[in-house]
């Protein structure tokens, strides 16, 4: 459903990524992991068309779409999750929702229903829902990062580092929105540094090093040998 | 020297009256800058045209009200066009860019308006004539009618904004712009159109203007360093700010009228932006970043 | 080091021997960045002492700190596009030695010059030398920056992330720079490139939360649970 291939993005002079192919199916969870500085965030953000791939081609269901405006892309069914969650802090729980259910398309009973289940989800946001998004604490922008991006009913989730800085105990929640994600059958690509989480989340994982893909193999043979992992992620 | 307290009451209102003309103005520009960085030298320009297309309406239909109403739209419309064609490709440029685009249409906003109009001044007559006593003055009904109005429109733009399905779009993308796309808010768009509502919230007050002081081609500079001095005293991109900046600054002019004469009476203007420049240079009216 | 409420770095001590090749590594978030901002008087930190050669430094605007024998490459490359090789070389190296004559022509100083080549040639650019800076690759531009750190003669140099957005060759030709230029000088250098780090480097610090993790040589750390333990987040 979305291809990368052989996928150059610069910033400036500095060479990100050298040739970045990855394949996502529909319904898939993807693992992306590699160290800090290899250039997995600038992958999604070359998916979501935050920067211009300068050669290589990114495609999702079909068509083509290296160099299309973001709002577009969210559009067609690409929402994105940043790393540093970016709620936006003066609006309140509720507007930030908005932000992805103001659409055209969607009805009254149709934004009804998305509310209540993303409350009955993440009941934290419910009782939050007038408060401004930068009272909230770490764990619960996450969430509602996560949950502003189920608002566009999209085909997949571009989810960067949804672990970093949060709580051991908020980790096994964000497993749990990933496994609930899975079953609702969106796609999720998913950039962490938290080997674990990513090996059993994703059916698939890639292991980037240095703007390029070293290595890729399903999350089940990751588990059994460790090897691997140690020698692309350890020290 | 004692000042009659009658006369420091009637400055308060005249202070308040200015300083609500002058809102309108500013907040168009600060939601300008705050939501796309754009500084418009050509702000107070647009408040020149606004005045010019309101008094031919008025000539043509002896309305005010459609004036005011035709005014802003027009206004609005160009701005739209304006900021479509000139600014929109200048998005992610070095800001100094922006600057002088906009000061290059300054430019030739004046120097359209010499062109069609000719030099000479236009006059708008005021809906309501008739005064009131103030004191030993007799005080215009229209004063207070400017004030009334220009509050009514501001409020209707922080409802609009708070409240209106298409201002939380606005707010989102002042807030945090390349997330705002991300979340398949159309921001070039949103971008156009921020700038058509202050470009037609100045035309308004070009129009309110009217009959207080003419409509000339010169007003525009006037206007833009106010409306400067104000967004920088109240916080840049700070709506609530500039529009007590708005008030203060006028009231600091209107007292100070009271001792010298009101062409001097600007320094304190300027004395109060190099007071906030160099202590709170993020605006005087904006909480301290904790 | 606190901003506001947020203790970036706590409590960090290191020392730093002459003549070795330090490297600070830690996963995202861990105050390397904070920390060598601190040092090279980019932050002036909340609290302690930067010692450099028995002085404390802590706290100096960055241009003291270089007098002082300090040198700093940025990851955002901070040359001077517009000018030569030779001239952003040659600039550094005057800010060293004769630093307040403006009444003769700047080519009348041919031991600047020299200084600038040798720096050049140190840094494997000589042959670019008439080019403008703009025009080199990323990879040579990069290696412009450790230039001009080297040109002013320092102490201590440090390298921020002096390989990011390099390709593998051009890394390796850094690595080599870095070696090389090593001999006269002691280098602390930030990085996320392990086989750079475990390459180079004579010891390691490793931060995580703020504070320091471990300490050691390159097997040591290699060797250390806990330090596999917060990158594999095992």
């Amino acid at each position: 459903m979305l291809t990368l291939d052989g996928v150059h993005t610069y910033y400036g002079k500095s060479h990100i990524l050298h040739g970045v192919s990855i394949e996502v199916k529909a319904g898939e969870v993807v693992g992306l992991l590699g160290r800090n500085g290899v250039g997995k965030t600038t992958t999604l953000k070359t998916v979501m068309g935050l920067v211009r791939p300068a050669q290589g081609a990114v495609t999702f269901e079909g068509r083509s779409i290296g160099g299309m405006a973001p709002h577009h892309l969210a559009h067609l069914g690409i929402a994105w999750v940043p790393e540093e969650r970016r709620i936006f802090r003066l609006l309140t729980v509720m507007e930030n929702l908005r932000t992805g259910l103001d659409r055209a398309g969607v009805t009254e009973a149709k934004r009804k229903t998305m509310l209540d289940k993303i409350y009955a989800s993440f009941p934290v946001l419910a009782e939050r829902q007038n408060q401004a998004g930068g009272t909230l604490s770490g764990g619960e922008q996450q969430m509602l990062a996560i949950a502003r991006a189920m608002m566009l009913e999209p085909k997949i989730i571009l989810l960067d580092e949804p672990t970093e800085g949060l709580m051991p105990r908020m980790v096994g929640q964000i497993s749990e929105i990933i496994r609930v994600l899975h079953r609702e059958g969106v796609a999720i690509l998913l950039v962490e540094q938290n080997v674990p989480l990513t090996l059993e989340a994703s059916s698939r994982v890639y292991i980037m090093e240095k703007g390029v893909v070293r290595h890729h193999a399903p999350a089940a043979d990751l588990r059994a040998n460790h090897a691997v992992i140690h020698q692309y992620l350890g020290i | 020297m004692a000042i009659p307290l009658e006369q420091i009451l009637i400055q308060t209102i005249n202070g308040i009256v200015n300083g609500m003309i002058l809102a309108l103005v500013a907040s168009g520009l600060t939601l300008i800058f705050g939501i796309m960085d754009v500084v418009n030298f050509a702000h107070g320009d647009l408040v020149m045209l606004g005045g010019f297309v309101g008094a031919i309406t008025i000539a043509a239909t002896g309305n005010f009200w459609l004036a005011l109403l035709v005014a802003a739209v027009v206004i609005a419309v160009f701005g739209a066009v304006l900021q479509a064609t000139t600014l929109r490709p200048l998005i992610g440029r070095d800001p100094l860019t922006t600057i002088l685009a906009t000061f290059g249409i300054s430019l030739v906003l004046q120097k359209y308006a010499i062109w069609q109009w000719g030099p000479s001044a236009r006059r708008i007559q005021e809906p309501i004539t008739g005064n009131f006593s103030l004191f030993y003055l007799q005080y215009p009904w229209y004063r207070l009618l400017t004030a009334v109005l220009a509050a009514a429109i501001i409020g209707a733009l922080y409802l609009f904004l708070r409240y209106g399905k298409y201002g939380i779009w606005i707010r989102a993308t002042t807030q945090d712009r390349v997330m705002a796309q991300a979340m398949g808010i159309p921001v070039p768009l949103v971008h156009t159109t921020v700038f058509a509502i202050g470009a037609g919230m100045a035309a308004a007050s070009g129009v309110l203007f009217g009959p207080l002081g003419g409509v000339t081609q010169n007003i525009g500079l006037d206007f833009t360093l106010r409306a400067f001095i104000v967004v920088v005293v109240g916080g840049m991109g700070n709506l609530g700010g500039s529009i007590l900046a708005s008030i203060f600054i006028s009231l600091l002019e209107a007292y100070a009228a009271l001792i010298v004469s009101p062409a001097q009476a600007v320094i304190v203007s300027f004395i109060a932006l190099i007071l906030t420049l160099l202590f709170r240079p993020t605006g005087l009216f904006v909480p301290t970043p904790k | 080091m606190r901003f506001g409420g947020l203790t970036a770095v706590n409590n960090v001590s290191l020392s730093v021997a002459r003549g070795e090749i330090r490297a600070i590594i830690g996963p995202n978030g861990a105050g390397k960045s904070t920390f060598f901002n601190c040092l090279t008087g980019v932050l002036r930190p909340t609290s302690g002492h930067i010692f450099l050669n028995d002085e404390d430094v802590a706290g100096l605007p960055p241009n003291q700190i270089s007098h002082k024998g300090l040198a700093r490459s940025y990851q955002i490359t901070n040359i001077l596009p517009g000018a030569t090789v030779l001239e952003n070389v040659r600039v550094a190296v005057q800010s060293r030695h004769h630093a307040w004559n403006m009444l003769r022509h700047r080519y009348a100083f041919p031991e600047l010059m020299d200084r600038a080549r040798a720096v050049l040639d140190a840094v494997g650019l000589r042959s670019d030398e008439d080019e403008l800076a703009a025009n080199l690759s990323h990879g040579a531009q990069r290696n412009l920056e450790i230039g001009i750190a080297l040109a002013t003669e320092p102490e201590l140099l440090c390298l921020d992330e002096p390989t990011a957005g390099m390709s593998v060759t051009e890394t390796l030709a850094t690595v080599e720079l870095v070696r090389r230029i090593a001999k006269n000088l002691t280098i602390v250098i930030v990085e996320h490139d392990m086989e750079v780090v475990m390459g180079l480097a004579n010891s390691i610090t490793v931060l995580h939360y703020g504070e320091v993790l471990a300490e050691g040589t390159p097997a040591q750390i290699q060797a250390n649970p806990r330090v596999q333990e917060v990158y594999l987040k095992t």
